[in-house]
């Protein structure tokens, strides 16, 4: 099976493409240049493996999780521990591909949104590495349900910017970042965390997070001598899935398998899961799946998770539905919850709420697979920033 | 094919001087407080009347179109009123377009959209968040309906590119006179002169220029120089902080008149 798997024009079939100001076209235009340039550029990739090898703690382990799997039907169950990176998730993966192109480009600025907390404080971090002045924008919602994170920023010498607009979560913050990208484009890079917004940024962030998919292969086939059945990742945006995806894009047999937020239920209405429960549309300067109403207007998601409560999905992941190559499912709240305790428990990791979703996904598909199957997860964050949710779940007293 | 909107353009450089251009969102203040508006603005000599379609994330709005917009969303605005809107200011005499972020008019069907707009009276749309790049089955819709596509153009855009946005745009260019978003920009004076110069040297089109005027005098300064003057956030604020509709509605006259005067004033 012959796939298309780059981008034609900033376009994955139907979907990608820029939706934005003109005032911005010039940025964008700048800004994948340097990535093209970037990409064939050995002293650049050579900055930025040194960077992985010494800062990040690339490459990241493969845990095999036994105890776990026993409830998964048996199967094999691979973690691809990107929750052990430098700042405990995927996130520095992108961030130091993008201050570096800042860098290039010869801007003093970055900017960057967030929902969780945890791209803003990989930029923050990224930021104080290459000395850039760093804002962040975070909707007000966010502060509060992720103050920790703030306070981390803010130690990291990031200004938080509360975003106080519309549903005051991550697509207002995303919608300030970019009015500030378009008044101070000219000094300023928008550091974009997830593989969604205009051509070039979900390309370029996909590039960025490719590694983990290209080092997982290599160990999952030296530790089982094989490839494995199925590649999970929790989506919000997209960024660890297609990350850990897209090495195995061409191998047929390998299933990609997204797990969404489910939320409350798809069928509540009151969800995250754009692929699932929302149409083709264009949010934040690209066309791909989004949760809207009959008059196009972004309709509000929901999930307990802040990084996965987004009414938007990267056009990569909408192309790879729609042409069959991956697969997308929703996890409920309460069993991504389930998922998370049970991962504490059998094999003592923590995992974000985010990758607990995929944790939850693995659950029922082990058993769909039954014990010969081997799954491999990508564990994309560590839950330290999640214990205050978590334990308001579980009612533990703080 | 020509449309009220490019004869105004006609008139208004028959008259050497250049048009007032007002943006309202449809549905602000109230369904009813906007046909008011709509009317009251014609009657005080705006030339051209831009309905805005009030969209959830209007991320080249600033902060008074995005308050006007929350207040419009949460009346309930949908296409029908936006298309009502547009009907009550061709009705009263005034060239009139919608300006809207691109997925309404990709979730409403985009020939249906401007199908609509001709049905109405509408003269064009003035899409400021779709790139020349995605454009091919727009174009063919306003070509296929005999609407004017309007697309903007930022001091950051280069001559090359330009020449070929303008190449799509019917009706008139709309330059955004600072790399920025929507609002009223007192403390600063607006000169667009250097791009709106850029434009007339690539196309023969009438240009605007939009974002930050608000006074008479910005308006005389802008007129003196481009073919159309465009005003928005300066009206709502004005709807914005008014204690009754009628004081509202008084304002937003008295300042469009005033505008009227400036636009004659430039040359």
């Amino acid at each position: 099976m012959s796939i298309q798997t780059s981008e034609v024009l900033g376009h994955f079939g139907q979907y990608g493409g820029r939706f934005v100001p003109e005032a911005l076209i010039a940025a964008l235009d700048e800004l994948e240049a340097a990535h093209n340039a970037a990409k064939s550029d050995p002293i650049f990739q050579a900055e930025l493996a040194e960077l992985h090898r010494t800062y990040t703690g690339r490459p990241s382990i493969i845990t095999e999780a036994k105890r776990f799997a026993e409830h998964a039907g048996g199967a094999r169950i691979l973690l691809k521990r990107e929750d052990l990176n430098h700042t405990g998730s995927h996130k520095i993966n992108n961030v130091l591909g993008q201050a570096l192109l800042t860098k290039k480009m010869g801007k003093k600025r970055i900017i960057a949104e967030t929902g969780a907390g945890q791209h803003g404080v990989a930029a923050a971090t990224a930021a104080a590495l290459l000395g850039l002045e760093c804002v962040v924008y975070m909707g007000e919602e966010d502060t509060r349900r992720q103050s920790l994170n703030v306070a981390r920023m803010k130690l990291l010498g990031a200004e938080v910017v509360p975003v106080t607009s519309g549903s005051r979560t991550l697509k207002d913050a995303i919608n300030e970042a970019m009015r500030d990208w378009v008044t101070n484009v000219a000094t300023t890079h928008y550091m974009l965390g997830t593989v969604a917004g205009p051509h070039p940024f979900p390309t370029m962030v996909r590039d960025f997070h490719k590694i983990i998919g290209e080092e997982a292969r290599e160990q999952v086939i030296a530790l089982t001598g094989k490839l494995p059945d199925a590649v999970l990742a929790c989506i919000g945006g997209g960024s660890n899935a297609i990350g850990i995806f897209h090495a195995f894009i061409p191998d047929a047999g390998v299933r990609l398998i997204g797990l969404e937020a489910g939320g409350d239920g798809v069928e509540t209405g009151r969800h995250a899961a754009t692929i699932t429960g929302g149409s083709a549309g264009v949010l934040h300067g690209t066309r791909s799946y989004v949760l809207q109403d009959a008059n196009g207007q972004t309709v509000e998601s929901h999930s307990i998770s802040a990084g996965l409560d987004y009414p938007g999905v990267g056009p990569e992941h909408a192309y790879l539905h729609d042409i069959g190559r991956a697969e997308y499912r929703a996890v409920n709240d309460d069993a991504a919850m389930a998922a998370f305790a049970l991962l504490c428990r059998t094999e003592g990791i923590i995992p974000a709420i985010e990758t607990a979703h995929a944790l939850a996904g693995a659950l029922v598909i082990g058993n769909e697979l039954g014990p010969d199957a081997t799954l491999l997860i990508n564990l994309s964050g560590r839950g330290d920033k999640d214990v205050q949710t978590a334990a308001q779940y579980f009612g533990i007293p703080l | 094919m020509s449309t009220p909107l490019d004869a105004v353009f006609q008139k208004v450089r028959s008259e050497n001087r250049a048009a007032l251009i007002a943006y309202i969102p449809a549905g602000f203040p109230s369904q009813s407080g906007c046909a008011k508006a709509i009317t009251a603005l014609a009657a005080a000599g705006v030339d051209a009347i831009e309905i805005g379609y009030p969209y959830s994330d209007p991320v080249m709005d600033g902060p008074t179109i995005q308050e006007a917009a929350e207040i419009s969303i949460k009346g309930g605005t949908n296409a029908a009123d936006v298309f009502s809107a547009l009907k009550t200011a061709t009705n009263a005499g005034v060239a009139a377009v919608v300006m809207t972020y691109w997925n309404p008019i990709e979730k409403y069907g985009l020939d249906a959209f401007a199908k609509s707009i001709v049905e109405n009276g509408g003269s064009g749309v003035i899409t400021p968040d779709l790139t020349i790049e995605e454009s091919d089955r727009w174009l063919e819709a306003t070509t296929k309906h005999g609407i004017n596509p309007i697309y903007v153009v930022a001091p950051s855009t280069a001559d090359a590119r330009l020449a070929q946005v303008v190449a799509k745009t019917g009706g008139f260019v709309y330059a955004a006179s600072v790399m920025g978003v929507t609002g009223a920009r007192t403390d600063i004076p607006v000169d667009a002169s250097a791009l709106v110069a850029r434009v007339k040297n690539a196309t023969e089109l009438p240009v605007s220029v939009g974002l930050g005027v608000s006074t008479r005098e910005q308006a005389k300064h802008v007129a003196a120089y481009a073919d159309g003057v465009i005003v928005g956030s300066a009206f709502i604020k004005l709807l914005l902080n008014s204690k009754s509709e009628q004081e509202g509605l008084d304002a937003i006259t008295a300042l469009a008149k005033e505008l009227a005067l400036g636009v004659r004033e430039g040359r």
